[in-house]
């Protein structure tokens, strides 16, 4: 199947597709962590059943997505070693104690305290519980914040010398884990782990809505949805634009692929909206364009100079064809989601919020998007930093573990198939799972037949409960 | 003053240990998961373990990340040396990690992702127990990489150790629902760690003696000092394990048997770490060799010294709060 393919073509699919499966899942955790943290406290608050309901809910929609993050997480932690040896050995100094701490501050965090969330309210108290709730919250937003800093370590390299080994070793801590993009990565990354929760919360909402306007759980969660993503999609955009600015400083060369500038303006650059990219003729192909207004988003005036791809050597360009267009991707997505936010507000202070079916179906529509812009925004990233592992020092090509092709090939097979059987499934139980309105007190097993009586298994008293809750 | 590179040896061989004999357990009740009777038996075999499987697998992650962050060197010679039992380890743990969600979303399926839950959990453990084996025979290194082919690792050796760890796991396995457990599932756990621990020393000696045959140093570290007052030591602290672990067993105790389980498997690592020292990776690649520069280590030493504790505490915790046996009625309400 993949004779043709290098062992490093293959080993970077192989990465490509483990590192894409297992970011759906932290993306969607982080934000529900956070919401199961705000649930809970405003039921313990406030007293409403709704907020209850909703935290019952989410909390085993979480459950599953969660054990879907780890398993596909500790196949990433491997895979640096596996796939990519020499770039473990070179960087392991840097990026590994990093790595080890995300493991002791944010691993052990939400796993220790992920039993007691899930299983231990009567067996703690609400007190304790809601502390469980929000360490998980907070083990997720720690977790990002370190990988976020070995990714950013990994486009703008600071704080480090090379050894007699080769080996990049630490000279400052402080430089290498506040390398010049974790902070714009990090918020960039973090608001669209929000946006992208706020998106299904709203889309569930929504279903339900178009269902049943009475319902009470329904409303909630629409009406909060709502309201996150009429705050953080403009705050989104913000933090993009910024981020944007930054990878200009540091890595011009993506910026020109995510621009398609394949050309240097001397007099201002345009912005091209859309086009077809050539990469042998080193063209955008149909361009539709709109003059000097990249000059103006990029440097903040109409006339500014931006140089272009053809002052970056060939062997130092990344694939611009895919930059070009998840770049597109992720932005386009980001004003739909903006505008869905306004569209809500709108309705809102007409009083509408609940009778608008077609803002629900909208809703539904982009509860999945949120998803896509990740990858995008991913892609657009990584890609955009090819041919290089570390920005500008080392290249892919050299990063690579020297393991045969057909064992690079024969796993990569394996990881495709058992990705989609497992992670299918999951996400079909998912769906299942949000298909059913909160307050159904039957959100696990619904077809097939219930045991027979006698036995007095744990889920004929509680059908919907967790494994032993 | 101890050596920075030798102090993180310690740390790694400890979070090793830590997974094994905390994965070890919950492996193995995945291993012994076929010999459940009915939907009761299962659902409290894997209640058993539902609250804390995910962090005794993380324990895992640490092991993998700790050696990427204080010995780069034998992360990237070792992972490519045995990508294949590693790969194979990794698609098993997903089988096994999703089963615990998954048979509770649907009735028709149930039994394939109970049959998951047990293939993935003996595919891991026999994956860990061939990467033992293959790494006491040795990894060919040379250039700062791994030097041999893709089918290196597997040997009639690395075979035996790959049964071997199947078997200790599946020990660990009976004896922590014997001590979870009560009734029928007890009793016949308690049947069934007779012969696992029975299976479980045959292990430890066939593997004990064909060790040295592996690489003469073997030898030479059993029968100088220190090594050989190991060489005395040991048999007589396995033998005193075997027989808590059997006396345990005759009496109906309920923990004694996890315990005595839990002290052959400490032993056992001690022995290999006994072999190994000073290698990291045998037989050339020492601790020092492979260690990251001292800025590294400090720093990544100082976290762990703050958190490793606490982590010992709060999962301690979460042990105490689900303790006591299992009772399928109440559930966790």
């Amino acid at each position: 199947m993949f004779d043709s393919l290098t062992a490093e073509t293959l080993a970077r699919m192989q990465f490509a597709f483990t590192v894409s499966f297992h970011i759906i899942f932290p993306a969607f955790s982080i934000g529900l962590a956070s919401y199961l943290a705000v649930l809970n406290g405003l039921w313990l608050k406030t007293r409403e059943q709704t907020y209850l309901t909703l935290f019952n809910y989410w909390k085993k929609i979480f459950a599953v997505a969660f054990g879907m993050g780890v398993v596909s997480g500790i196949v990433m932690s491997y895979q640096f070693g596996t796939n990519w040896s020499v770039f473990a050995d070179k960087t392991g100094p840097i990026l590994g104690p990093l790595m080890a701490y995300e493991v002791l501050s944010a691993f052990f965090l939400e796993a220790g305290f992920l039993g007691i969330m899930l299983f231990g309210r009567e067996r703690v108290g609400d007190g304790l519980h809601m502390f469980a709730t929000a360490m998980v919250a907070f083990g997720t937003l720690m977790s990002a914040t370190w990988i976020l800093s070995v990714n950013s370590w990994m486009q703008t390299p600071a704080g480090y010398s090379v050894n007699e080994l080769g080996q990049y070793v630490p000279e400052d801590w402080w430089q290498i884990i506040f390398n010049p993009s974790f902070p714009y990565r990090l918020v960039h990354m973090v608001l669209a782990a929000y946006l992208t929760t706020a998106l299904v919360v709203g889309g569930v909402g929504g279903l339900h809505l178009l269902r049943d306007r009475t319902d009470a759980s329904a409303r909630r969660m629409f009406s909060m949805a709502m309201w996150m993503l009429i705050v953080v999609a403009p705050l989104q955009i913000l933090a993009g634009d910024a981020h944007g600015l930054n990878t200009l400083e540091h890595q011009p060369a993506k910026v020109m692929a995510m621009e398609g500038h394949y050309d240097s303006h001397p007099d201002g650059a345009p912005l091209i909206l859309f086009g077809i990219p050539n990469p042998a003729e080193k063209r955008i192909d149909y361009a539709v364009e709109i003059p000097n207004l990249s000059s103006l988003i990029l440097r903040h005036s109409w006339t500014a100079p931006l140089a272009g791809l053809d002052t970056i050597p060939d062997e130092d360009e990344p694939p611009v064809a895919i930059v070009f267009w998840s770049f597109r991707v992720m932005v386009g997505l980001g004003f739909a989601m903006l505008g869905l936010g306004l569209w809500s507000i709108w309705r809102r202070f007409r009083g509408k919020l609940y009778d608008d079916k077609w803002l629900h179906r909208a809703a539904i529509m982009m509860g999945p998007m949120g998803f896509v812009a990740v990858l995008a925004g991913w892609i657009t990233t990584e890609v955009g930093r090819q041919p290089f592992t570390v920005y500008g020092l080392l290249r892919t090509s050299d990063s690579l573990a020297p393991v045969a092709a057909p064992a690079v090939a024969a796993s990569l097979l394996a990881f495709i198939v058992v990705y989609f059987f497992i992670f299918g499934a999951g996400t079909f139980y998912l769906l299942r799972m949000m298909n059913k309105p909160a307050s159904t007190p039957h959100l696990g097993l619904e077809d097939g037949p219930i045991r027979t009586a006698g036995l007095t298994p744990v889920m004929q008293t509680d059908r919907d409960a967790i494994p032993g809750e | 003053m101890f050596e920075l590179s030798f102090i993180w040896a310690g740390i790694i061989a400890f979070a090793v240990l830590t997974y094994v004999i905390l994965d070890g357990f919950d492996l193995g009740v995945g291993i012994l998961f076929p010999f459940a009777n009915g939907e009761q038996e299962k659902a409290t075999m894997m209640n058993s373990i539902a609250p804390i499987w995910d962090g005794n697998e993380t324990w895992l992650v640490l092991g993998g990340g700790g050696l990427f962050a204080v010995f780069p060197l034998a992360y990237a010679v070792v992972m490519p040396a045995l990508y294949m039992p590693i790969i194979l380890m990794l698609l098993a743990l997903i089988f096994r990690g999703v089963a615990f969600e998954y048979r509770w979303r649907t009735e028709r399926w149930k039994p394939v992702w109970d049959v998951g839950f047990f293939g993935g959990s003996t595919v891991a453990a026999f994956m860990q127990g061939i990467a033992l084996g293959a790494l006491v025979q040795g990894i060919d290194v040379a250039d700062r990489a791994y030097a041999g082919g893709w089918w290196d690792w597997l040997s009639p050796f690395s075979i035996l150790t790959g049964f071997a760890v199947v078997v200790g796991y599946a020990l660990l396995g009976a004896t922590w629902i014997i001590l979870k457990t009560e009734g029928s599932l007890q009793r016949q756990m308690q049947g069934h760690a007779w012969w696992l621990g029975a299976g479980t020393l045959g292990f430890i000696g066939v593997v004990s003696l064909m060790t040295p045959f592996q690489d003469p140093v073997y030898f030479q570290r059993w029968l100088n000092l220190p090594g050989s007052v190991f060489s005395v030591i040991m048999p007589g602290a396995v033998i005193a394990a075997a027989w808590a672990l059997f006396a345990g067993l005759n009496a109906g105790k309920d923990a004694q048997p996890f315990l005595a389980a839990l002290g052959l498997f400490v032993l056992c690592f001690i022995g290999i770490g006994i072999s190994f020292y000073p290698n990291i990776v045998p037989p050339g690649l020492t601790i020092a060799e492979a260690a990251a520069p001292d800025e590294s280590l400090r720093f990544a030493l100082v976290g762990t010294l703050v958190l490793v504790p606490l982590i010992l505490i709060y999962t301690g915790y979460a042990y105490w709060l689900f303790r006591g046996k299992v009772n399928p009625e109440e559930g966790y309400h």
